[in-house]
């Protein structure tokens, strides 16, 4: 027996009879969490923010933020004797003079790259499962809040190093905070303390980025934790999985070793990625200094879109009363963001709203995104708006590596994004409607074997199975929706309802009708018994067939019809 | 309640509106198929020894990374063919620490994979929400409690207690004030005054007309800017003084800003514009001769400098402002007068 496990027994003891931990032990070390590869991108968020935070610790014992000016005398020959600011120069002295701290650097940047990304593919998760349903929105919008955090921070840490691209990003941000109306320049010279890019902005953002912003993130992500734990993790549906269990794996052993284990993956790649690919080689940039810059300067990607943004937009400025409107950068630059996590963030209100039921049961089972087609739209939607933005971030490196004409791709860009995201909604509306008509139609019909027999008469048909349990499952756990009424006129004791508070119930109920009226609905307890039946009898008899097909004579001559259409109820 | 009964059939749940299809035998789990390290004690050995084995790489990638640490000196780098010279520091080390992470990793993966009882389990959810006589119990305490308190009755109090605790966060908004001083003109205002001369960035040498040839375009700011950096130890008046000077074929210029044909803007198709970007303030660098167009390489904002330095694609909505210059007694580009107006991005006070 190992020394760990014999231990245990007084070693729970002791920690009981001063916290009563035997209770809490009890109830939680052997909890059941569900297994899905998709469970691990929020686990990848996680743990990339341990890896910042440590290799963050040691960047903070050698870094010195402060814009002083000092004249470079490092190990970097092509910088030396160049005036630049003390950030500048401790960063360099970081990658060049310490051992091992280049490479906790790029860990630092390449986690940051990590931290935002898994964010960002963990709420597309959510989202088009309906994981953010009742009683899971509070964790949502936490998340939403994690992910907002997320950019502000990484943008924070980019910017600390005081070199030529990430004096430039900041000289933007000068130009974003100078743009908002009435305050814009008390905000500006606020933050800078004076004019830009004056003598004591970094050594603020390094408050900021060091314990600030981590220390908000860091709460956040423990409740958005206990609160995962103590509602217990959504499933994806399947056989025996229910929305009143969970199906999975206990907490000890094997999501300890599993998840535990995965941490060490994610470390260990991060930082071979660091040994082995460069990231932000501030060497190359230079100095910040506000009269140079470079062509082609990108920022981290995850500020790519909001960069789009600021690029495609018109020129559009008012000049009125002695004042000036800059549209052209407030619109791009302070309202795209925060309209965006805005409409996110109160995205579960909305469909609670229009959801006949919602309020009367937890979800727990995951939604197969198809079987919520205007959810997926809007989620397609939104990913198309961000990825043409984001496009347009690029838009100077896509002209030159395929050759376009830079203008072009910006008209292009500036057209695209009121017309592709609602084509995109279409498609993917219609797409996921197919879908569930697919599902349909395997229920009445079952599974094509892709097995072809040919029939005394000549016709060729294809022989059909019946659905494992298993798929039969999945199938069946969609809900039909149906969409909310509009109320009378009067209610049921004859009072008549206010004309607000009517025209509010028609709204939602319009609304709810655009979320539900195109379900496909599943059949009917009947209809499914009959297809069953249907679909064992015709799937026995094509077996017959293709085992003694000259000597039997099919009944009717048909086993089955693929494109027989499933009788849709009418509406 | 028919329609939600409708509505939800088919999912499998407790709520009594749930019905349930006959046929779907849902609560049962597909039966766990044993593993050969189940069944097999060759494949469990063989599992173990992997295990064991990661765990011990793991223990050597650590041992290797502070030896790597000691021995190799960190200016020592490694040719390696098409990539370039690389810290072999910084290779060795994220190697040998990246690997000691990786293989723990994965030998504890490959652990609960493979040797950890490998079953499925269920567990039932319960309810989140409390029983009604707790909430109940709750609320009632929760009364009692304000009941006690008076907060309801006792209005005076309730309501200076909330003026009080609405202006109490006032002071932390007031210590703000020193953050930074008022704008006051600061924008509006940059070094040039009239007479003063254009130099060079970097060189910081005066300017002759003869320097610049047709087609060429040069990085000037005013002459005292060096010495006002020094004085200031920031960089603010070279992240707004700055200008370019580019000279035209004076037939290919269109139009200026201002001037007369007596004392035109221009010297002798030398014309000095603001360097900073009128969208947010990149410094503005990429000039194409041919078509006289200089395009801001941070949102492309594009300006014709044949045309007083108008838009003509991207983002920004003003021109760059014109520096009207002439030559001094000596023969060097001076500044005729200070910029008409405010450089760089445009902000509320602006008229």
């Amino acid at each position: 027996m190992s020394a760990v496990v014999d231990k245990a027994g007084p070693m729970l003891e002791a920690l009981d009879e001063r916290l009563t931990l035997a209770n809490y032990v009890k109830r939680n070390l052997r909890k059941v969490f569900p297994d899905h590869w998709t469970f691990m991108l929020g686990e990848v968020a996680l743990y990339s923010f341990i890896i910042l935070l440590l290799s963050g610790i040691y960047l903070s014992l050698f870094f010195k933020p402060s814009m002083t000016e000092v004249v470079y005398n490092g190990s970097y020959a092509p910088l030396k004797g160049l005036s630049m600011s003390e950030a500048y120069a401790s960063t360099l002295d970081i990658s060049f003079d310490i051992r091992g701290g280049l490479l906790l650097r790029q860990i630092h940047h390449w986690a940051a790259m990590l931290f935002v990304a898994s964010m960002s593919i963990h709420v597309m998760r959510v989202f088009f499962t309906g994981a953010f349903r009742k009683p899971r929105e509070i964790n949502w919008s936490i998340g939403v809040g994690l992910l907002t955090m997320g950019f502000v921070e990484g943008f924070a840490g980019y910017s600390l190093p005081d070199d030529l691209l990430s004096g430039t990003g900041l000289r933007i941000a000068e130009g974003i905070m100078l743009s908002v109306p009435v305050v814009g320049t008390y905000i500006q010279f606020f933050v800078f303390g004076g004019e830009f890019p004056g003598d004591i902005f970094i050594s603020r953002l390094y408050g900021v980025h060091i314990l600030l912003l981590p220390g908000i993130i860091l709460l956040l992500i423990t409740a958005h934790l206990m609160i995962v734990w103590y509602q217990k993790h959504t499933q994806y549906p399947g056989k025996g999985r229910t929305n009143d269990n969970v199906v999975g794996y206990p907490v000890l052993p094997v999501y300890a070793a599993k998840a535990g284990g995965f941490f060490f993956v994610v470390f260990g790649i991060t930082v071979l990625m660091a040994g082995f690919v460069t990231i932000n080689p501030i060497w190359a940039y230079g100095p910040y200094t506000p009269d140079q810059i470079t062509a082609g300067s990108q920022p981290d990607w995850y500020m790519g879109w909001l960069e789009g943004a600021l690029r495609i937009m018109p020129n559009w400025e008012t000049t009125a009363w002695g004042h000036t409107i800059s549209w052209n950068v407030f619109i791009p630059g302070g309202l795209v963001m925060g309209l965006v996590l805005t409409a996110m963030a109160i995205y579960p209100m909305i469909e609670a709203k229009v959801t006949r039921g919602y309020k009367d049961q937890d979800h727990d089972l995951l939604d197969r995104p198809r079987n919520a087609p205007v959810r997926t739209g809007l989620g397609v939607m939104s990913l198309t708006f961000y990825i043409l933005l984001w496009i347009g971030g690029g838009n100077d490196i896509i002209a030159k590596f395929f050759d376009l004409s830079i203008n072009q791709i910006t008209w292009t860009l500036r057209f695209a994004i009121f017309i592709v995201p609602p084509l995109a909604f279409v498609a993917t509306k219609r797409a996921c409607l197919g879908l569930q008509r697919k599902d349909r139609d395997k229920l009445l019909h079952g599974r094509e074997t892709g097995t072809i027999i040919r029939l005394p008469d000549g016709e060729f048909t294809e022989v059909h199975a019946p659905l494992s349990e298993e798929e039969k499952a999945v199938i069946l756990s969609k809900t039909d929706h149906i969409p909310l009424e509009a109320p009378a006129e009067t209610d049921a004791n004859g009072v008549a309802l206010s004309k607000r508070k009517l025209k509010a119930a028609r709204r939602t109920a319009h609304l709810s009708r655009w979320f539900y009226d195109d379900n496909i609905p599943k059949p009917t307890p009947e209809e499914l018994a009959a297809a069953e039946a249907h679909i064992l009898h015709g799937y026995e008899e094509g077996h017959l067939v293709t085992e003694h097909r000259d000597s039997l004579e099919p009944e009717g001559g048909v086993l089955h019809d693929p494109n027989a259409e499933p009788a849709e109820p009418s509406k | 309640m028919s329609d939600t009964d409708n509505a939800i059939a088919g999912e499998t749940g407790s709520s009594t509106q749930v019905v349930k299809p006959p046929f779907v035998a849902n609560p049962d789990l597909p039966p766990h198929g044993a593993r050969r390290t189940d069944v097999d004690p060759k494949a469990a050995k063989r599992a173990e020894h992997q295990v064991a084995t990661c765990f011990g790489l793991s223990a050597l990638a650590t041992v290797a990374f502070c030896i790597c640490y000691v021995q190799i000196p960190i200016d020592a780098y490694l040719p390696i063919p098409f990539f370039g010279a690389w810290s072999a520091s910084n290779l060795a080390l994220g190697l040998t620490f990246g690997l000691a992470a990786f293989f723990i990793g994965v030998g504890a993966i490959q652990w609960a994979k493979k040797l950890m009882f490998g079953g499925e389990v269920t567990q039932m959810r319960h309810p989140l929400a409390s029983p009604p006589e707790a909430r109940e119990e709750a609320l009632e305490q929760f009364w009692a409690g304000a009941d006690e308190s008076g907060f309801a009755q006792r209005k005076i109090v309730r309501r200076s207690l909330l003026m009080a605790m609405s202006l109490f966060p006032i002071p932390l908004i007031v210590i703000l004030r020193d953050l930074g001083p008022l704008p006051s003109d600061s924008l509006y205002t940059t070094l040039w005054r009239p007479g003063m001369r254009v130099v060079l960035d970097p060189t910081e040498a005066p300017v002759r007309p003869s320097d610049i040839p047709v087609g060429g375009i040069v990085s000037g700011m005013p002459s005292v800017l060096p010495a006002v950096q020094e004085e200031q130890g920031t960089l603010n008046a070279r992240a707004k003084d700055v200008v370019i000077l580019v000279r035209l074929a004076p037939e290919d210029i269109k139009s200026q800003q201002g001037g007369t044909s007596s004392q035109p803007w221009d010297y002798q198709g030398i014309m000095c514009f603001s360097k900073i970007c009128t969208h947010v303030g990149c410094p503005i660098a990429l000039y194409e001769q041919r078509t006289h167009h200089l395009l801001c390489p941070c949102h492309q904002s594009t300006f014709d400098l044949a045309d007083s330095a108008n838009v003509v694609f991207g983002p920004a909505a003003r021109r760059l402002p014109q520096l009207p210059i002439t030559v001094d007694a000596e023969g060097f580009i001076v500044a005729q007068t200070a910029f008409d107006q405010p450089v760089g991005p445009s902000f509320w006070e602006r008229a």
